[in-house]
């Protein structure tokens, strides 16, 4: 007994006392806010949602619903040229296709055409991954390693540029647009650029360095769809060919589902078409070289107008008023329950 | 340095020469090196990856590790797999590092300590290590036993040699060995380095109690057993030295052979969780399927003609083995279902896939660190905070229903208190305010002063005075009792120098009356085997001692016989009441309903009871006792039988002078803890080496058993059919008691499955009081069942009387048919066994030896600290795991099932909806730390509340907040919101443009958007989740959401994307998109859908149908203090039923022991011869005090002044 006596302080006094220190955060004592469901506190943020809720979708609903849209699907108008298209070996025959529709009112502000795809896997993983994105920013990459194959090489080696199934399979039908005005048919101008996103434009794709396009491209292929080489999708505009070309770039970004649409030409403010499109009689003219029928597809062609919220999709809005009449309800079912049940409440807490 | 020698090939026998290196080097024993690490720098990586490897769930990831470098399965890139896999990987390693550097470190602190070696005739300091078989060692007091030792000879007489075992086996009586006598004489150096005895024995084994083997010395063989050994972990006490020959060294000794590889123990948890991930497994494997079929059917419908624009990878040629390949993609993307993701193996060499996920580990060390840290469990007084042995099972605290309970040492300090007597009907001991009142605890008054005794000890206190001054008033009958505290017993006193005496009781409680005497001037001085020298009031007075009859369980009594210096012939006697009241002389009859008043009344109070009594023999009367007792000693047969016939003759008509009142002294705050233990709902049961009186005494003074009790159960059948008989009745007591309370409700009896049922509805309260003979009947096969439901019937069970193995088989029965979660806690190595089999073993870490706190999983040094660990850590650590987990399920079922409603969108071809980074990220940065967090933080209520409210315990028993109800709850909740987080983006995106025209609907802002979202909703549901908001909580939740924001917009900066094109595609996409308010108002419309019925359903369940937790804080909130439950476990009955016993932890035999002297000391010896040495006279010293005093002494001095005078 007394030796342990005179042996613990000794220890005691070689270590460091082991008594925890005293500090919040060691006693858990940590100072903490500690939110707790009151009825309060709960009925006032499900008004407060509702309300909120029932504003935007109202917002929405009427500002989508001053949006102006048109919508031909062509690949059965055009059944002809769908036919033709049909087998593959008709590739490089011309097919020309119009459709007809008359405005009733005029369609004020930007006007946007866009081609509409139905039943196109964009989003199939193979799909997806079918790109090399070091050579459209214009690098000398060896696209054998990338994920392009079966669209990569030819088999005498050339590669192609772009590569991947989704350059390959870019849509290239070229609609036109003309207002037949007093039985002469005007057409539309319409602004091929500047209809991609900034950062795609300039930093995402990038034509390979070399005194002019077509030596940059000197060694490769074009992909087998095809018609021309990328260097001559846009003859005219020097900034709008190669891999810079925004239908180009436009059809890289690939779409989330089978459906999707994607923006084609603006409506180009000038003359007659200041204001927008005028009410009258319209022609697409087309020409139809985009296979869709094997896959069971279709194309359309849409003009259209954007608000604030932008197109025309009414889901938004429907689903703000949906959900926020759902929590105003439920804001009063809860109110209705609680001022029920409070008796039995406060009995239970007297216990 | 010298590392551990590897192990050798069983051996046969043991051969061990003295003095002989050389020739016990043949053999290869091991040495005395103990090694209980695993790996050293070297071999640490190969060894540490080949274990890690070894996990399933490691060898998981490697498989989907090795999928995704197919390139026709790889639907992800490698690094979402590699990244948590190496995070893993590293924790783990780091952790095993960490562990095995501690493992190295006590392993030299042991190999390091020192013993003295005889090596070539001189004693030399060697370390442990170093010690070999065959070398003899010397010992001395106090030092811990290096080796298994032959004793070969100490400073004892007789070879004699004390050890105390506690490390090995817990008991913490002085256990005696002895040298062969051959052995014994040999007390020098010189002598014992020509020892060239050789020892042929048992090869090494894990008996802690056996031992065979010969000793070959000088042509004789001599037999060697256990008596003659001393093991490894054993402290020698009250021998100067001992000299012993190293038979077992290291690794081979008992102790190390008993301290098998701990099993590795996993919470209930844990357990639900292998389910549960067997059950996600199944379930991504559904999915997979269903994905798998669909991907066939796209391919052979949809894709056949797609094949223009979207040509089959190489190597598929059929719709078919594309949905096959598909089905393997589908579960490299949905794999983060399985929480098995980010899994860190516990080191343990279990095959079944262990869930726990890193962040699980992560919480339980905050968990244990808490506890480390606990300022409210640290024991000031033993400088030992608790300590979380094991970070595993913290959760496991929140969910104790049995607590099995050693009773010496964790109940109890083992530390005995006279704390009353009541003599010639006057009870003494009271503590007495200046009013005369009864002191409450705390106010107490000055402790009565001993300093007239010189041989007074100091560290005994005494609070009535008036004991006092009836002995210095000399009232004849305090005199007699206390002469016969001091002189019948069988403690061994040593006198180091004058006046410092010092008692080696073999009992504590003995070492407290005889002390007790002591102090009140009647000292036991020392003894031999025929004489007892006790010094009263001053005078030395040497009796002869004839008899000593000594103790037994069914005598519970034990008697001297002394012959007074006038001649004249006395029998002391003490022991149990019920048994001495009984054997009273007629006369008595008055005094004996006083002294059975306060008999009760101390019982009251929970104190141990004696009764002491005496009687006169005529000398005529001994003389034909004596001679008869001498005959029935030397008789050849039934000897005890003789001899207890002849005790049970003299001890009769005895007179009785009193009773003793001895507090057992609990631990601090016993039955506080044991209130508010029961009061959460857990039973308490309590496994005791100790006799059966003793362990009742300590039930009720620490309030398991209270008188308000219907009825306490006592089992102590020996045979199986009693034992049957006894529990039967048990249970029809019960059953009939219920029966009645219920009405005339008839239950179908004999009907085991609803036995249980009606039994765990018993009404009344009852205890159950079981021996261990009757015990080992009850454990058996066929009866186990009875004895189970019996016991659980009970409030409170005692079991006393067992062995360490019975004990771990209570807890293994309980273990096996309740489901329920047992703790055991326990202070010594006898305890270890049920430590390690309970699901938690508490270890006391008090004097006793370390051997519990080493087999425990959670130490302090009070056994009140339970309540903390159980109420606070253990109830918060239950509930944040439980919390975790269902976040987590939630969140990863949230985030991962949208890939699965995508799969209809993209043709069933394992296109990820989200970014690969965000995929990689997810898990490990944008949403963990916030609930880790919160699994870490979270309280719900302040931990005030859960003492004062000890129900609030009970969800975690119940299992209640997390089970597979729960479970599923998360499941569908993430998975509700999956379905939101998916189809809400896609009609919004569907056919709708930017605000600028261009298409808003592509693939790369759809996943922003989707991620965006999801990450916000999970945010939002942590912040609902999280109760406590502490800074940290703040910095984690708001951080994570910045986090996730920046590295988004880095990930999408052109920096990346020019220097890695290929990998960082989303370039610019997290500017373009978020700057859209449409997918703003998508992100907020989410937000909402998922979180407001989520508020909704959480209000209204705690609006109608709230659990005690939500009524406590919302108390708090007003501020409304509801502490009904508190006062009522204040107060728990006090009024006393009578139990008393001799209720001593003590062995018989010892008697005869000190009859044949030989474990006295030739010092002692010599001592009784002469006369005692006149110290200064007890009576100068009173003068002189009263001298200085002068004339203010107080009344009892002065009293006692004057009769002595007279």
């Amino acid at each position: 007994m007394k030796n342990k006596t005179s042996v613990i302080p000794r220890e005691g006094e070689a270590q460091p006392s082991r008594c925890p220190d005293n500090s919040a955060f060691k006693q858990q004592r940590l100072p903490a806010w500690k939110p707790q469901l009151t009825i309060a506190s709960v009925l006032s943020s499900f008004f407060l949602t509702g309300a909120f809720c029932l504003t935007v979708g109202v917002c929405l609903v009427l500002s989508a619903n001053s949006v102006r849209e048109i919508q031909i699907n062509y690949s059965d108008k055009c059944s002809d040229c769908s036919k033709l298209r049909e087998n593959s070996s008709n590739w490089n025959k011309e097919c020309h296709c119009s459709i007809n529709f008359t405005l009733k009112e005029d369609i004020l502000g930007d006007v946007f055409m866009y081609y509409g795809l139905q039943n196109f896997y964009q989003n199939h993983r193979r799909y997806v991954k079918s790109r090399s994105d070091a050579q459209l920013l214009g690098r000398n990459v060896n696209i054998q390693r990338s994920y392009c194959a079966p669209f990569s090489t030819y088999r005498n080696g050339t590669p192609m540029a772009p590569c991947g199934a989704i350059a390959n399979s870019m849509f290239n039908d070229t609609i036109d647009l003309f207002y037949n005005y007093n039985s002469s048919m005007i057409q539309v101008p319409l602004l091929k650029t500047g209809n991609s996103w900034w950062t795609d434009k300039n930093v995402k794709f990038r034509n390979p360095e070399s005194y002019n396009l077509s030596s940059a491209f000197a060694g490769t292929a074009r992909p087998p769809y095809w018609q021309k080489p990328v260097y001559l999708l846009d003859e005219e505009d020097e900034r709008n060919n190669g891999y810079v070309n925004d239908d180009f770039i436009i059809w890289m970004r690939v779409s989330a589902f089978a459906t999707f649409r994607n923006l084609y030409r603006r409506v180009r403010h000038v003359r007659r078409f200041a204001e927008g499109l005028p009410a009258g009689n319209y022609t697409f003219q087309i020409s139809y070289n985009f296979p869709v029928t094997r896959f069971k597809g279709r194309k359309h062609v849409i003009l259209s107008t954007v608000v604030w919220s932008g197109g025309s999709n009414p889901f938004l809005g429907i689903a703000y008023l949906v959900s926020g009449t759902a929590a105003t309800l439920a804001g009063f079912v809860i109110t209705g329950i609680h001022l029920k049940l409070r008796k039995k409440k406060t009995y239970f807490q007297k216990q | 340095m010298e590392r551990c020698a590897a192990r050798q090939a069983p051996e046969e026998e043991r051969r061990v020469r003295a003095n002989a290196r050389e020739y016990n080097e043949k053999f290869q024993y091991a040495s005395n090196c103990i090694k209980t690490s695993k790996y050293n720098i070297v071999t640490f990586l190969p060894v540490n990856l080949f274990e890690q490897f070894q996990e399933v769930a490691n060898t998981y990831f490697l498989f989907l590790l090795i999928l995704q470098l197919i390139p026709q399965i790889s639907s992800l890139s490698w690094f979402t797999t590699i990244v948590p896999l190496v995070l893993v990987l590293t924790i783990t390693a780091v952790k095993d590092a960490t562990d095995d550097y501690f493992r190295h470190k006590s392993d030299n602190q042991v190999n390091n300590r020192q013993s003295q070696v005889l090596i070539g005739g001189v004693l030399r300091q060697e370390q442990w290590m170093n010690v070999r078989v065959g070398d003899i060692i010397k010992l001395e007091n106090n030092q811990f036993v290096a080796a298994d030792l032959l004793l070969l000879s100490s400073s004892e007489p007789h070879g004699l040699c004390y050890i105390e075992t506690a490390e090995l086996d817990g008991e913490t009586n002085m256990k005696v060995r002895q040298a062969i006598p051959v052995t014994a004489e040999l007390g020098d150096t010189s002598q014992l380095a020509l020892f060239d005895g050789e020892v042929i024995c048992e090869p090494p084994n894990n008996k802690l109690d056996k031992f065979g083997g010969t000793l070959y010395w000088k042509e004789n063989k001599y037999p060697l057993s256990n008596q003659n050994m001393l093991l490894r972990g054993c402290v020698l006490r009250n021998t100067e030295w001992c000299f012993g020959l190293v038979i077992f060294a290291g690794p081979d000794t008992k102790l190390m052979q008993n301290s098998g590889r701990t099993k590795f123990k996993r919470t209930s948890i844990d357990r639900l969780m292998n389910t549960l991930v067997l059950w996600i497994f199944g379930f991504l494997v559904c999915m997979g399927v269903i994905l798998a079929i669909g991907n066939a059917i796209w391919e052979h419908e949809v894709g056949v003609c797609f094949q223009i624009y979207l040509p089959w990878d190489e190597g598929v040629h059929s719709a078919f083995f594309s949905g096959f390949l598909s089905f393997w993609s589908y579960i490299i993307i949905l794999n983060t279902v399985v929480p098995i993701s980010l899994y860190v193996s516990m080191g343990s060499v279990t095959l079944s896939p262990e869930p726990s996920s890193c962040s699980v580990e992560v919480i339980r060390l905050g968990h244990s660190y808490f506890i480390n840290w606990d300022k409210k469990m640290y024991c000031a007084k033993r400088r030992t905070p608790a300590e979380a042995r094991t970070t595993t099972l913290n959760e496991e605290l929140g969910q104790v229903e049995y607590i099995f309970s050693d009773k010496t040492g964790t109940l109890t300090q083992n530390i005995m208190v006279f704390s009353k007597c009541s003599v010639n009907g006057h009870s003494y001991g009271d503590v007495q305010d200046v009013l005369g009142h009864k002191a409450e605890l705390g106010e107490r008054p000055e402790p009565v002063d001993f300093s007239f005794n010189p041989l007074a000890d100091p560290r005994f206190q005494f609070w009535d005075p008036s004991l006092l001054e009836a002995v210095k008033l000399g009232d004849l009958h305090v005199h007699e009792f206390f002469r016969l505290l001091s002189l019948c017993h069988t403690v061994m006193s040593e006198e180091k120098s004058e006046g410092e005496l010092l008692y080696k009781a073999q009992s504590p409680d003995e070492g407290a009356l005889v002390t007790a005497a002591r102090n009140f001037g009647f000292v036991f001085r020392s003894r031999t085997p025929k004489t007892i020298t006790v010094q009263e009031l001053g005078q030395a007075i040497t009796y002869q001692l004839l008899a000593i009859l000594d103790f037994n369980n069914i005598r519970k009594r034990m008697s001297v016989i002394v012959r007074s210096p006038e001649g004249k012939i006395r029998l002391y006697c003490k022991g149990a009441d019920t048994i001495l009241l009984e054997r009273l002389h007629p006369l008595n009859q008055e005094l004996t309903s006083v002294t059975t008043d306060h008999l009760n009344e101390y019982a009251g109070e929970g104190l141990r009871t004696l009764v002491l009594a005496y009687r006169d023999l005529e000398e005529s009367y001994y003389k034909d006792w004596s001679e008869r007792l001498h005959r029935a000693g030397s008789a050849p047969e039934a000897r005890e039988d003789h001899l207890a016939r002849l005790y049970d003759e003299v001890e009769h008509d005895m007179m009785l002078l009193g009773a003793t009142a001895i507090e057992d002294k609990l631990q601090q705050g016993v039955p506080e803890t044991i209130a508010i233990l029961t009061l959460a709902n857990i039973k308490i049961w309590v496994l005791t080496g100790d006799k059966q009186e003793t362990a009742v005494n300590i039930g009720y003074s620490c309030k398991m058993l209270t008188d308000d009790m219907t009825e306490v159960f006592v089992v102590t059948g020996h045979t199986v059919l009693e034992v049957r008989e006894e529990l039967r009745k048990a249970r029809e007591k019960m059953m009939d008691a219920s029966r009645s309370v219920c009405n005339g409700f008839s239950y179908q009896e004999k009907l085991s499955s609803k036995l249980t049922s009606v039994l765990e509805a018993i009404a009344g309260e009852y205890a159950l009081v079981i021996n261990g003979h009757s015990l080992a009947h009850a454990l058996e096969a066929d009866m186990e069942v009875e004895f189970l439901e019996t016991a659980c019937a009970c409030k409170a069970v005692i079991c006393c009387r067992v062995t360490p193995l019975q004990k771990a088989q209570v807890v293994e029965l309980v273990k096996k048919y309740k489901k329920a979660v047992t703790l055991a806690i326990g202070d010594g190595a006898n305890d270890v066994s049920m430590i390690k089999t309970a699901h938690i073993g508490v270890g006391i870490s008090g004097q006793e030896g370390i051997q519990a706190v080493l087999a425990s999983d959670y130490s302090f040094s009070q056994f009140k600290f339970l309540q903390r660990l159980l109420l606070v850590h253990g109830r918060w650590s239950y509930l944040r795991m439980c919390k975790f987990l269902c976040y987590f399920f939630y969140k990863n079922f949230a985030f991962t099932m949208v890939h699965f409603w995508f799969g209809f969108f993209c043709g069933f071809s394992a296109q990820t909806v989200y970014d690969q980074y965000f995929i990689t990220l997810y898990n490990i940065v944008y949403t963990s730390l916030p609930v880790l967090a919160m699994g870490v933080f979270d309280q719900d209520v302040p931990e005030q509340r859960s003492m004062e409210y000890p129900k609030l315990y009970e969800p975690g028993q119940l299992n209640l907040l997390f089970n597979k109800r729960e479970f599923f709850i998360c499941i569908a909740q993430g998975i509700y919101t999956s379905i939101l987080m998916f189809f809400i983006p896609y009609g919004v995106f569907a056919d709708a443009t930017r605000d600028d025209g261009a298409q808003l609907a592509d693939y790369q802002s759809f996943a922003v958007t989707v991620a965006t979202s999801l990450v916000i909703v999970v945010s939002v549901q942590i912040g609902l989740d999280t109760g406590f908001w502490t800074a940290i909580n703040h910095f984690f939740i708001w951080g994570s959401l910045a986090a996730y924001f920046a590295i988004l917009f880095t990930m999408h900066s052109d920096g990346l994307f020019r220097m890695f094109p290929n990998q960082f595609r989303f370039v610019g996409n997290a500017q373009n998109t978020l700057a859209q308010p449409t997918v703003w108002l998508t992100i907020a419309l989410t937000a909402v859908v998922c979180i407001v019925p989520v508020v909704a359903f959480r209000f209204l369940k705690l609006d109608l149908k709230p659990e005690l937790s939500d009524t406590v804080r919302y108390t708090q909130l007003v501020r409304k203090k509801q502490k009904t439950q508190h006062r009522c476990m204040q107060h728990a009955g006090r009024a006393g039923s009578r139990r008393s016993g001799y209720a001593f932890s003590h062995q018989e035999g010892f008697g005869e022991l000190i009859m044949s002297g030989k474990n006295m000391r030739l010092s002692s010896l010599a001592l009784s011869s002469f006369a005692p040495r006149p110290s200064t006279s007890w009576i100068d010293t009173l003068r002189k005090k009263k001298g200085g005093e002068g004339s203010s002494a107080g009344s009892p001095s002065g009293v006692a002044d004057k009769t002595l005078r007279v």
